[in-house]
């Protein structure tokens, strides 16, 4: 007991006298949370639009008037020439391309229809999708809006008409930050435990200071347990740090209780620490370590469903979310956070991770050999 | 008991899917309370011998003991009882010097006022320098710090590996004057080294040489089994003596050894006839001296003849 407090004395005294350390885990969850949640975000806006006026009536002004009007889109050019207009697309100066027949206002009053022709820069498919979806519902709007002054309709709609309106449950204003801010949170505490712990040990060994170690009588569980107590506590103060840090600037609260999110990060951090051992006794330099947990922090935190949602992924995909940690905890985030999931909701979250835990830390025992 | 047995140790290592034998077959005891030095080249092996000996490492065959323990059934119990000074500095650089020492007593369960006593010589030369991070030290500074450490919970069997590789003249000489100090206090010391005028201060000496001991002996009498004479040899054109000498049929060995040369004739040769030839090159202020072989002339000797045995 007394060999494991002195341990912990000393690698707190070591972090505390790293400066790089302490600005890092500081830092990086005030950066983290200030900047990648205003960036990071769904919503498309400022779609570059071209609109190629063939007619130039009132009927087209109106049109452009109404698309120009909204937030989504940027009129770029209002051209008289498609060539013109797809040179700006090609030069990536604009997204997407309206086209107004000649003729379109008489059309529509003659023959009661017309054709609008668009075409979509598909480079960036979720702009595209979006871009146009938006511009469709506009148009649709627009068509509404001129039948109206020409067409007198019936009181009762000659077709049966389904309504429909819905309602966002969990996130009513789809805020897109209370979405993403509790997953980025724990993308930092998985980096905490994973990496500085995987960083940490890599370095006794690079330096050499393992093999002074391992000749004293300090045993195996004594030592990796002081490794890894101390980045279990940092884990849980950035988490700490990151949700006040939401609260206050983003306005966050979490719907369940804090206790839940705690007692499940605990657990959590358990697993990455594991991980971070695990790959501390593969890697025997700093760099080594650094570039395989950086390599296995890009696959879980693509795989882990921050960005993309899992359900959309293929199956296989989905498989491996299954053995992703960080996919768990971002999904019990949000249900904690969103929802105001209870304990007994995340009841096989705690469970998967725990089993994770301990093969993790199995695994890593299992190949930390004191002795070669 | 002696304080260390070595018998029959082998190691190989695979690099680069070839074996390198880096101990073939190593047998020596070190007595209690003994100053052991194990001399050799850099590549000798003598660090793996360290590391099996600290267990550290395992040995492929054969078996050793520390202090009448097994070094790979008693592991645990001889860590309690050794101190290892590795080679490369292994101490905590971002700690200071007071930390390092504190830190290693408690793991050893003991305190820096519990056997202040063994290491007082050396710690008092660093102990104004106590708060400043062991990283900031110089490399002599940081040797004592490490011996400190290695000392502190009082160990029956010191390792020393080449700790004075790296120091300069003067520290060299204070360390050894510690170690001989160190040896007061019961405590058997087995250090390596690369250089061969520190065997002189050992009690004993091995000799080894890639992985094999070409000697064990007292410093003398590794000297008194060098049974050839040995003359050192000098001109104004060094170099140029060196080929010369090299390049006559009579001369066995001929090595350069700081202002002179050592050099060893084939028996019956006439020294006096080969003094005439060198004079007759232009050689001016030629001194051509008997005298008595020191510990690194039996060791070029010994290297030559084994390398010539081996290949």
């Amino acid at each position: 007991m007394r060999s494991l407090l002195i341990l912990l004395e000393k690698e707190f005294r070591q972090v505390f006298r790293n400066s790089a350390i302490l600005r890092m885990i500081f830092m990086m969850p005030a950066v983290q949370l200030l900047v990648m949640p205003l960036a990071a975000d769904y919503e498309v806006k400022n779609v570059k639009i071209v609109v190629v006026d063939y007619d130039h009536s009132p009927y087209s002004r109106k049109l452009v008037n109404k698309i120009t009007s909204t937030a989504y889109f940027t009129l770029v050019d209002y051209t008289d020439s498609y060539n013109k207009a797809l040179t700006l697309v090609e030069k990536d100066q604009a997204d997407l391309v309206l086209q107004i027949p000649s003729a379109f206002e008489k059309q529509i009053v003659r023959e009661d229809k017309s054709t609008l022709f668009l075409a979509i820069n598909a480079i960036n498919g979720t702009k595209a999708n979006l871009g146009s979806a938006y511009l469709r519902s506009i148009i649709a709007d627009f068509n509404q809006e001129i039948r109206l002054d020409w067409v007198q309709f019936p009181r009762m709609n000659p077709q049966p008409v389904i309504a429909i309106s819905s309602i966002n449950w969990f996130n009513p204003l789809m805020n897109y930050r209370f979405f993403m801010v509790p997953g980025i949170l724990v993308i930092l505490v998985t980096l905490v435990g994973a990496f500085l712990s995987a960083l940490n040990i890599v370095k006794e060994k690079e330096v050499g200071t393992i093999e002074q170690i391992n000749v004293t009588p300090i045993r195996k569980y004594q030592f990796i347990l002081g490794k890894l107590i101390p980045f279990w506590v940092l884990g849980l103060v950035i988490l700490s740090i990151g949700l006040l840090l939401s609260r206050l600037v983003y306005g966050i609260l979490p719907a369940g209780s804090f206790l839940t999110i705690y007692i499940y990060a605990a657990i959590y951090l358990l697993a990455v620490l594991g991980l971070g051992l695990l790959v501390s006794t593969f890697a025997n330099t700093q760099q080594q370590a650094m570039l395989l947990s950086f390599f296995m922090m890009i696959v879980f935190i693509l795989l882990g469903g921050l960005y993309t949602s899992i359900d959309s992924m293929p199956e296989w995909a989905q498989w491996f979310t299954k053995i992703n940690p960080v996919a768990y905890f971002i999904e019990v985030m949000r249900m904690v956070v969103l929802k105001g999931s209870t304990l007994h909701d995340i009841r096989f979250h705690i469970l998967a991770t725990f089993g994770f835990a301990v093969i993790l830390n199995g695994l890593a025992v299992w190949n930390y050999r004191k002795r070669s | 008991m002696n304080a260390v047995e070595v018998n029959h140790i082998s190691k190989r290592f695979l690099k680069e899917k070839s074996n390198v034998d880096a101990l073939k077959d190593i047998s020596f005891d070190v007595k209690r309370g003994e100053l052991f030095g194990l001399i050799g080249p850099d590549g000798a092996g003598k660090t793996t011998l360290f590391r099996i000996l600290t267990t550290l490492m395992l040995a492929n065959s054969g078996n050793a003991s520390v202090d009448g323990l097994d070094v790979v059934n008693d592991f645990k119990e001889i860590r309690k009882r050794v101190g290892y000074m590795p080679g490369k500095f292994s101490l905590y650089q971002d700690l200071s010097v007071q930390e390092n020492l504190s830190f290693f007593a408690t793991l050893f369960n003991t305190t820096i006022e519990q056997n202040y006593h063994l290491i007082k010589d050396i710690y008092i030369q660093i102990e104004r320098f106590k708060d400043r991070k062991a990283g900031a030290l110089s490399g002599g500074m940081k040797q004592k710090l490490a011996l400190s450490c290695a000392l502190i919970h009082k160990p029956s069997v010191l390792f020393l590996d080449e700790p004075t590789t790296g120091v300069d003249a003067v520290s060299r000489k204070e360390f050894w004057e510690l170690l001989r100090q160190l040896q007061q206090q019961e405590i058997t010391i087995v250090v390596s080294t690369p250089y061969m005028d520190e065997a002189g201060l050992c009690d004993r000496v091995a000799l080894i040489q890639e992985g094999r001991i070409l000697q064990i002996d007292t410093p003398k009498g590794i000297e008194q089994k060098f049974e050839q004479p040995l003359w050192q040899m000098a001109s104004d054109n060094m170099y140029q003596l060196m080929i010369d000498l090299r390049g006559f049929d009579e001369v066995k060995s001929c090595y350069p050894f700081g202002q002179h040369h050592h050099v060893v004739f084939k028996a019956g040769t006439d020294v006096a006839a080969i003094e005439r030839k060198l004079l007759e090159r232009n050689h001016h202020q030629l001194e051509a001296r008997l005298i008595a072989p020191n510990i690194e002339d039996c060791f070029m000797e010994l290297m030559t003849t084994t390398a010539h045995e081996s290949h």
